[in-house]
C-alpha cells in the first residue's frame, strides 16, 4: 500500500512546478499553464485525503468537483482576455501587457 | 516493494516530468501537450486513490475541453508558427527559488505532522462512492450549496468569456 | 458452470491451471490471462474492421447504383485484404516542416479512442472487460481522445488545409458531446447506473420506446461525433481536399480510415446498447453467450447501417448552420427532454407500466413536435427577413 505521505509529496512537488510556470513565463497562455498545474496539485491532494480519512465522508470528492468548475471558469475567462488583449495590444507577453502604469 | 508502490512511482515521475516539460519547453503548442500528459498521470493517480469518477471527469473536463481550449487559444495568439525570443522573464532565477523554497517548506511541515506515513483503510464491500457523491451533491445537510454556487460560477464565466472575447467590429 | 453460459470463465480457469502448473505465480498467471483476453478482443476487433472496409464500400456502391468490388474473391470478399497491401508498400511520407513526433503519435491516438470504446461494451451477460460505474462519462472521455488525436494531426501536418479541417471538425465534436452526455444521462436515470452492464439488462422494455426523442439526438450528436456526412465538415473534400488527414499515406493513412469504420459501427453498438436492449433479444441471451455476442454484434451492425445511410443520402451542412443547430436547438432540447424524463419518472414512480410507457413515449413525441413547430417558425421568420414576407393571396378579381 502507498502511504499517504507520497501523495502528499507528489502533489507539493507538482504545486513547485506549477508555481514556477506561473511565475517565470513571459506569455499569458504559458501562466494559465503553470496556474492549470497547481490547481491539479490541489486535487490530488482532495482526493488523496478522501481516501486516506473517511471514505463514507464525501467532502475530498466534492471539492475536487467543484475545483474542477472553478479551473474551467478560470480558463475560459482568462483565455477569452488573453485574446481580448491580444486584438488590442497584438501581444500576448505578460511583460508588455502595461497600460495600468501610465 | 509492492506492484502498486512501483506503479505509482512511475506514473507520479511521468507526471512530474512531463509538468516540468509544461514550464520549461520553448514551443506553446508542445507546452499545451505535454500538460495533456501531465493531466493523464494526475487521472492514473486518481484511478489508484479508488476515485474513479474524478479520473473520468479529468479525462471528459481537463482533456477534452481545457486543453483543446489552450491549443486554440496558442493557435489565435500568434501570427507565425516559430516561438521567438525568451521564454522566460528577466526574474525566472527568483520564480525558480521561490517554487524550490515552497516545496521545501511543505515537505519540512509535512515531517513534522504526524498523519503522515498513514495508511488507507480498505474501502468497505458494497460501498457505491458514485452514489455517495452524487448524494452529497445534491443533499440539502451536504454540499448542495457549494454546488449551485459553483454552477452559478460557470454560467458567469461563460458570459463574461463570451462578453470580454466577443468581436464588436 | 456450462461452457455454453460462461465461455470466458471456463477458458480462464482452464489456462490458469496451465500456467501455474508450469510453476508461475497466480497473479502473475492472472496478469497473463488478462492480457491474452484483451488481446484476444483486440484481434476480433480488427478482423471485424478489415470486414467492415468491404461493408462499407458495399453498401455505398448499391446506395449509388454501382456494383462496388466484386473482382478479388467471391462478391469481392478479398478486396479489403488487397487494400491493406495496397497501403502498407506505399511509401510513407512525412511532410517538410511537420512535428515529426506529434506527426506519428496521431493516428495512434485516433485508432486507440475507438479501441479502448470496447473495454465497457457487454458483450454478453457474462462477456464484458469492465464494468465500469462511470461507462457513461467513459463513452464522451474516449471521445475527448479521438478530438485531441484530431487536432494533433492538423497541427502536426504543417498544411493550411489539414490545419483548418481540424479546427472545423474539433468546433463540431466539443460542441455536439454537449446534447450527446445530456443524453446519455437518460438511460442512466431509467436504469438508475451509469454501468452499461446494468443499463443493458435493466431493459426489460427497449429505451427507445420510452425516450425515441432521446435515441434520435443520441443518434445525431454521434454522427457529428464522427465527423461522417451530413457533418463531414472536416474533410470535406470539396473544399479541403481531405481535411486533417490530407498528409498522411500509407498506413498512417489507414489508421484514420480504419479508425473512423470502426467508431461507426462502435457507436452502432452503444445506440444498440443504450436503446434498443443489447443482447437482449427475447431471451436469446440466456441460451448461450455465443447467441448473445451475435444478437449485440447484429444490433450494432443495423445502427452501424443507419449510420451509412444517413451519411451516403444527406448533402454537407455548413459549418455556421451545424454550429447553430447544436447550440441552438439541439443543446436546449436535450436539456429540456432531460428535465421531463426525470420530473415523469419520479411522478410516476408507482404507476403501472403501461400506463409509464405510454406517457413516456407521448410525451417525447409531443416535445419532439413542439420544438419542430419553434424551428418552423423561427426558420420561417429568418426567411421573412431576407427575402420580404411571403405572398399568400393572390389578389382575384
Amino acid at each position: 500500500m502507498v502511504p499517504l505521505s507520497w501523495y502528499l509529496i507528489l502533489a507539493a512537488a507538482l504545486f513547485s512546478v506549477g508555481l514556477f510556470g506561473a511565475l517565470s513565463r513571459r506569455n499569458a497562455v504559458a501562466i494559465l499553464l503553470g496556474i492549470e498545474l497547481m490547481l491539479n496539485a490541489v486535487n490530488i491532494n482532495l482526493a488523496a485525503f478522501w481516501r486516506y480519512g473517511n471514505v463514507t465522508n464525501m467532502a475530498g470528492q466534492v471539492f475536487a468537483i467543484i475545483v474542477f468548475a472553478v479551473a474551467a471558469a478560470e480558463v475560459a475567462v482568462g483565455l477569452a482576455l488573453v485574446i481580448s488583449v491580444y486584438r488590442q495590444r497584438n501581444t500576448v507577453i505578460a511583460d508588455d501587457i502595461d497600460m495600468m502604469k501610465f | 516493494m509492492t506492484a502498486e508502490q512501483i506503479i505509482f512511482l512511475l506514473v507520479a515521475f511521468f507526471t512530474l516530468g512531463s509538468g516540468f516539460m509544461v514550464v520549461t519547453t520553448r514551443n506553446l503548442i508542445h507546452a499545451a501537450l505535454w500538460l495533456i500528459a501531465t493531466l493523464f498521470g494526475v487521472a492514473v493517480i486518481f484511478a489508484l486513490l479508488d476515485a474513479g469518477f474524478l479520473a473520468v471527469v479529468q479525462v471528459v473536463v481537463y482533456i477534452g475541453a481545457i486543453a483543446i481550449l489552450f491549443i486554440f487559444a496558442v493557435m489565435l495568439t500568434r501570427k507565425d508558427m516559430r516561438d521567438q525570443g525568451p521564454q522566460m522573464n528577466r526574474n525566472w532565477w527568483f520564480g525558480a527559488l521561490i517554487s524550490v523554497l515552497t516545496f521545501g517548506g511543505l515537505y519540512f511541515l509535512l515531517q513534522g505532522w504526524n498523519g503522515l506515513s498513514k495508511t488507507a483503510a480498505d474501502i468497505p464491500s458494497g460501498f457505491d462512492a458514485v452514489g455517495e457523491l452524487g448524494n452529497a451533491l445534491v443533499s440539502p445537510n451536504a454540499y448542495v450549496l457549494p454546488f449551485e454556487v459553483a454552477s452559478v460560477l460557470l454560467v458567469a464565466a461563460l458570459v463574461g468569456a463570451v462578453y470580454v472575447a466577443f468581436n464588436w467590429k | 458452470m456450462d461452457f455454453l453460459q460462461d465461455p470466458l470463465k471456463i477458458a480462464a480457469d482452464w489456462l490458469l491451471g496451465i500456467f501455474t502448473g508450469w510453476g508461475m505465480p497466480e497473479i502473475a498467471a492472472q496478469v497473463l490471462i488478462g492480457f491474452l483476453g484483451v488481446l484476444i478482443l483486440l484481434s476480433a476487433l480488427m478482423v471485424l474492421d478489415i470486414f467492415l472496409v468491404w461493408v462499407e464500400r458495399k453498401v455505398v456502391s448499391r446506395f449509388q447504383d454501382r456494383i462496388g468490388p466484386n473482382r478479388v474473391g467471391p462478391f469481392g470478399l478479398i478486396q479489403p485484404l488487397a487494400d491493406i497491401i495496397k497501403l502498407l508498400i506505399k511509401e510513407d511520407t512525412t511532410p517538410e516542416g511537420a512535428d515529426r513526433v506529434v506527426y506519428n503519435i496521431a493516428p495512434l491516438l485516433s485508432m486507440m479512442s475507438v479501441l479502448i470504446l470496447w473495454a465497457i461494451v457487454p458483450l454478453a451477460p457474462t462477456m464484458l472487460g469492465v464494468d465500469l460505474n462511470v461507462g457513461a462519462l467513459y463513452l464522451i472521455a474516449a471521445g475527448a481522445i479521438g478530438t485531441l488525436s484530431i487536432i494533433m494531426a492538423g497541427w502536426a501536418s504543417n498544411n493550411k488545409y489539414a490545419l483548418i479541417g481540424a479546427f472545423r471538425q474539433v468546433a463540431v465534436m466539443v460542441s455536439f458531446e454537449i446534447p450527446m452526455l445530456t443524453v446519455l444521462l437518460i438511460p442512466t436515470i431509467f436504469a438508475g447506473s451509469m454501468g452499461m452492464s446494468a443499463i443493458t439488462q435493466n431493459q426489460d422494455i427497449w429505451y427507445v420506446w420510452i425516450t425515441p426523442l432521446g435515441a434520435l439526438i443520441f443518434l445525431i450528436a454521434a454522427i457529428a461525433e464522427l465527423g461522417r456526412a451530413p457533418f463531414d465538415m472536416g474533410e470535406a473534400e470539396s473544399e479541403l481536399v481531405s481535411g486533417y488527414n490530407i498528409e498522411y499515406s500509407g498506413m498512417k493513412f489507414g489508421m484514420f480510415y480504419a479508425g473512423e469504420l470502426l467508431h461507426a459501427f462502435t457507436f452502432g453498438g452503444f445506440w444498440a446498447i443504450l436503446f434498443f436492449g443489447g443482447y437482449r433479444f427475447f431471451g436469446l441471451e440466456q441460451v448461450s453467450a455465443f447467441l448473445a455476442v451475435a444478437v449485440v454484434v447484429f444490433k450494432a451492425m443495423i445502427g452501424y447501417w443507419i449510420i451509412m445511410w444517413i451519411k451516403y443520402t444527406l448533402l454537407r451542412i455548413r459549418i455556421d448552420h451545424m454550429l447553430a443547430f447544436n447550440w441552438k436547438f439541439l443543446t436546449p432540447l436535450a436539456f429540456v427532454l432531460l428535465m421531463v424524463t426525470a420530473l415523469l419518472n419520479a411522478l410516476l414512480a408507482d404507476a403501472a407500466s403501461w400506463f409509464y410507457i405510454s406517457i413516456m413515449f407521448l410525451s417525447n413525441v409531443l416535445l419532439g413536435w413542439i420544438s419542430l413547430e419553434v424551428a418552423r417558425v423561427y426558420s420561417r421568420r429568418q426567411r421573412e427577413k431576407v427575402e420580404g414576407p411571403k405572398v399568400v393571396e393572390v389578389a382575384h378579381h
